[in-house]
């Protein structure tokens, strides 16, 4: 985070500020203005932290709907709107509409568009139909749909200004995520790990959408920008075909590593930061080595995209913990000195805290005390295992081998922590991270590949610790000692994304539809109210007329919407037992509204 | 009792009886002839009814939900195989199934050519329609008959035909 982010005396920036040198510099000037929403993650640093401060600890109880806006579709809804001056664009799953409000005028809709995609695309996507957001620069609102294609739309009237295809949904790539804008490129990931996707981080020109460069997860050097002298991890030059050396012949060109997580960017550095995910099949077996570099924290240069540094959270994926999660920038001090940091919170159930300009490995903990297939992270630098997880024997699902279900494996697939964004607050120096508190059975099994069809590998049922009843938790966490300072539990996994204020609240949404204020020192409740279907949405906050406002899509969905709505598998239920846990769908059904929450006047 | 026997009897013009009436080297099958599952009184399942529920975990359940208890976007096929036929179900698992309207967009991808499902089709259908008549719960079946031959032989030529 940089410091000129704090500053006090903040001039409005209108919407379309004529003059600007780049995109990057009037993005960065329109991001110090709190008033406004800018860019998917709230600012570059991905603190989802706002300084708007009329919503404080003490009021927060009187919150009330100000207004509300139905999407008009019924799937899973992620990401969040972005509000810029008097206009709010908010975006909905497939068919991946996009409408500009009016804030100004009665949220009156300005322009709609929706793309005509191919259905086929549908049943492509691992995990339901979801989109996790539009991002804006120079004078355009950037969305990447279902079927890969990255629009570009003139951000006041909605006309399409280019396109350009980032995959082949034939063979199973999908757009899910959100695109980010740094200098003159649109960065967009990929989709596709559980369809062995060669997957890639691919930065197109902010005027013309043409490819400047594009690097695999996997690959050769060439391929995955990757300088075998310059490019270190922890420390190390990674040497030649480091991905190559890792995997059976031909199978990186099949081997996943999805990129469609959130994407930070420190400026001073000009690095960007981002997550590979699983390695494809999910049968480890199938694909021995270290396949290098899926479930890999990437830090690039996004003018060349080479890149700086690596690490690999996860070397040879067990359990599907896809590394995709979001890289939280911040500046603190660490034993007396003031770092560079980079916080993330991984599926594995790892809490890392990295050197963001060197990769520095500097704390790895669980943030989970449930999380069981590793002992922990070898922190000794001169270890031949430095920074690789011990796994525990009886939780690998490759010494297990194929055809044997490996049971008690905590977290589940679906990670202690899934794209839902955590936020950081600088004012607590605590990250308020959204959890999954889920253990899993997992068996492996031979597969075959086919281009286009699913490339799974493992039959996997889930369920809450045993012993416990709570599918998630609402944590606060210290990334400067790895070391959990409050935590609240929920009924159901939080999958919703976290917003810290400067008014000392932290807002998230919960899977049965509350969207709930606590406070920010203490995790204590101070606010819920029950929105008209589960939120897997990210909160967001923005100043309008005077007024501070809180927004968040609810709509149940996602892989969420999979597990959670039939309830999970009561691992304490005999055999032929009906019913399982509870399940969501006793508590909401499909939805796809925008709440948005101000103080009465 | 009028009622509850009515609602049978239409439940029994679209479901066949799946007792299974003989075994065909380890794949039961019903009066009719499509393939069915067994269970023993002390809960131990036909071969095919435990693979069905390991190919299922892995291809189908992404969408239709654990045990076949459907998504937020997918039916729950332990419902849905209660009117479905065996016939139809290879069909639709074959070419798939579009249902897209202004309110919904459920769309089933047509399975012919991947073989992680072609080859398991009948164990996929075994185990759901004992999920469907309720013969086996959620989640794991605790015990279940060996691998036949037939099964392995059956599958080893699948998986290497296609290729």
């Amino acid at each position: 985070m940089r410091k000129v982010l704090f500053a006090t005396c903040l001039v409005a920036v209108t919407a379309f500020a004529a003059g600007a040198a780049t995109a990057n510099e009037e993005l960065i000037k329109m991001s110090q203005n709190p008033k406004d929403w800018v860019m998917p993650t709230g600012d570059y640093a991905n603190t989802r932290f706002s300084k708007l401060d009329q919503i404080t600890a003490a009021n927060v109880g009187k919150l009330q709907v100000a207004w509300t806006f139905s999407t008009g579709v019924l799937r899973g809804h992620e990401g969040g709107p972005l509000i810029i001056g008097n206009t709010m664009y908010v975006h909905a799953p497939f068919p991946n509409t996009v409408y500009a409000l009016d804030l100004a005028n009665d949220n009156k809709i300005l322009w709609k568009y929706e793309p005509k995609q191919d259905p086929n695309v549908i049943p492509v996507m691992c995990c339901d139909t979801v989109n996790r957001g539009v991002a804006y620069g120079d004078g355009k609102i950037f969305l990447h749909q279902a079927d890969t294609t990255l629009v570009a739309l003139d951000a006041k009237t909605g006309k399409v200004e280019w396109t350009v295809k980032n995959g082949d949904p034939s063979k199973g790539a999908t757009g899910t995520s959100a695109p980010m804008i740094i200098k003159d490129k649109v960065l967009i990931g990929i989709s596709g790990g559980e369809f062995g996707v060669q997957a890639h981080m691919t930065a197109y020109d902010i005027k013309t959408g043409k490819q400047v460069w594009r690097a695999y997860s996997e690959g050769p050097d060439d391929q995955i920008l990757v300088d075998p002298v310059k490019t270190t991890e922890l420390g190390k030059p990674v040497g030649r075909d480091s991905s190559l050396k890792t995997w059976q012949g031909d199978q990186w060109k099949i081997g996943g590593g999805a990129t469609w997580g959130w994407i930070s960017y420190d400026p001073g550095l000009n690095l960007l930061y981002y997550g590979s995910g699983n390695p494809s099949t999910w049968n480890p077996k199938q694909r021995p080595g270290d396949n290098k570099w899926s479930m890999t924290i990437w830090a690039r240069d996004p003018d060349t995209g080479m890149a700086k540094w690596v690490y690999q959270m996860t070397p040879h994926d067990e359990w599907d913990y896809d590394g995709v999660n979001e890289m939280i920038l911040s500046d603190q001090q660490i034993n007396g000195a003031p770092r560079k940091l980079l916080t993330h919170f991984d599926r594995n159930g790892l809490g890392y805290t990295l050197d963001r300009a060197s990769g520095e490995l500097l704390v790895a903990e669980k943030y989970d005390p449930k999380v069981n297939w590793t002992s922990g992270v070898d922190m000794n630098k001169s270890s031949p295992t430095y920074g690789r997880p011990k796994v525990l024997d009886q939780y690998s699902t490759d010494k297990q081998g194929e055809d044997h279900n490996v049971k008690g494996i905590c977290p589940a697939a679906l990670g202690s922590k899934d794209e839902q964004p955590a936020a950081y607050s600088p004012d607590t120096q605590l990250f308020y991270v959204p959890t999954n508190h889920v253990c899993m059975d997992y068996e492996p099994f031979k597969v075959s590949y086919t281009a286009g069809q699913p490339y799974v590998g493992a039959t996997l049922s889930m369920y809450p610790p045993p012993g416990e009843t709570n599918m998630g938790n609402f944590i606060a966490w210290d990334g400067k000692t790895g070391k959990i300072a409050w935590s609240n539990k929920e009924q159901f996994s939080v999958w919703s994304g976290a917003l810290a204020t400067a008014g000392g609240v932290v807002f998230y949404g919960t899977l049965e539809g509350y969207l709930k204020a606590v406070d920010a020192k203490t995790g204590k409740e101070l606010y819920k109210f029950k929105t008209p279907s589960g939120i897997i949405g990210n909160v967001t906050t923005y100043e309008q007329g005077g007024k501070q406002y809180v927004a968040v899509l609810s709509g149940v969905g996602g892989w969420a919407g999979i597990g959670l709505a039939a309830g999970l598998t009561d691992p304490t239920a005999g055999l032929g037992a009906v019913g399982g846990y509870a399940a969501l769908s006793n508590y909401t059904a499909l939805g796809g509204t925008l709440t948005v929450f101000s103080l009465p006047q | 009792m009028a009622l509850v026997a009515s609602g049978n009897i239409a439940l029994a013009e679209m479901a066949a009886d799946p007792t299974a009436v003989k075994s065909d080297n380890g794949k039961y099958l019903d009066k009719e002839g499509s393939p069915t599952f067994k269970v023993t009184d002390d809960g131990r399942v036909d071969w095919y009814t435990y693979s069905g529920y390991r190919r299922y975990h892995s291809e189908c359940h992404v969408c239709h939900g654990p045990d076949g208890m459907g998504s937020t976007y997918a039916p729950a096929l332990k419902d849905s195989l209660k009117s479905t036929s065996y016939g139809d179900f290879l069909a639709v698992v074959a070419t798939g199934r579009q249902n897209v309207s202004s309110s919904q967009d459920n769309v089933m991808p047509a399975f012919g050519d991947n073989r992680n499902v072609t080859c398991y089709l009948d164990d996929i259908y075994v185990y759901l329609r004992a999920r469907a008549n309720d013969a086996v719960g959620r989640g794991r079946p605790a015990k279940h008959e060996d691998k036949p031959p037939a099964a392995q032989k059956a599958e080893d030529a699948c998986t290497a035909n296609s290729q």
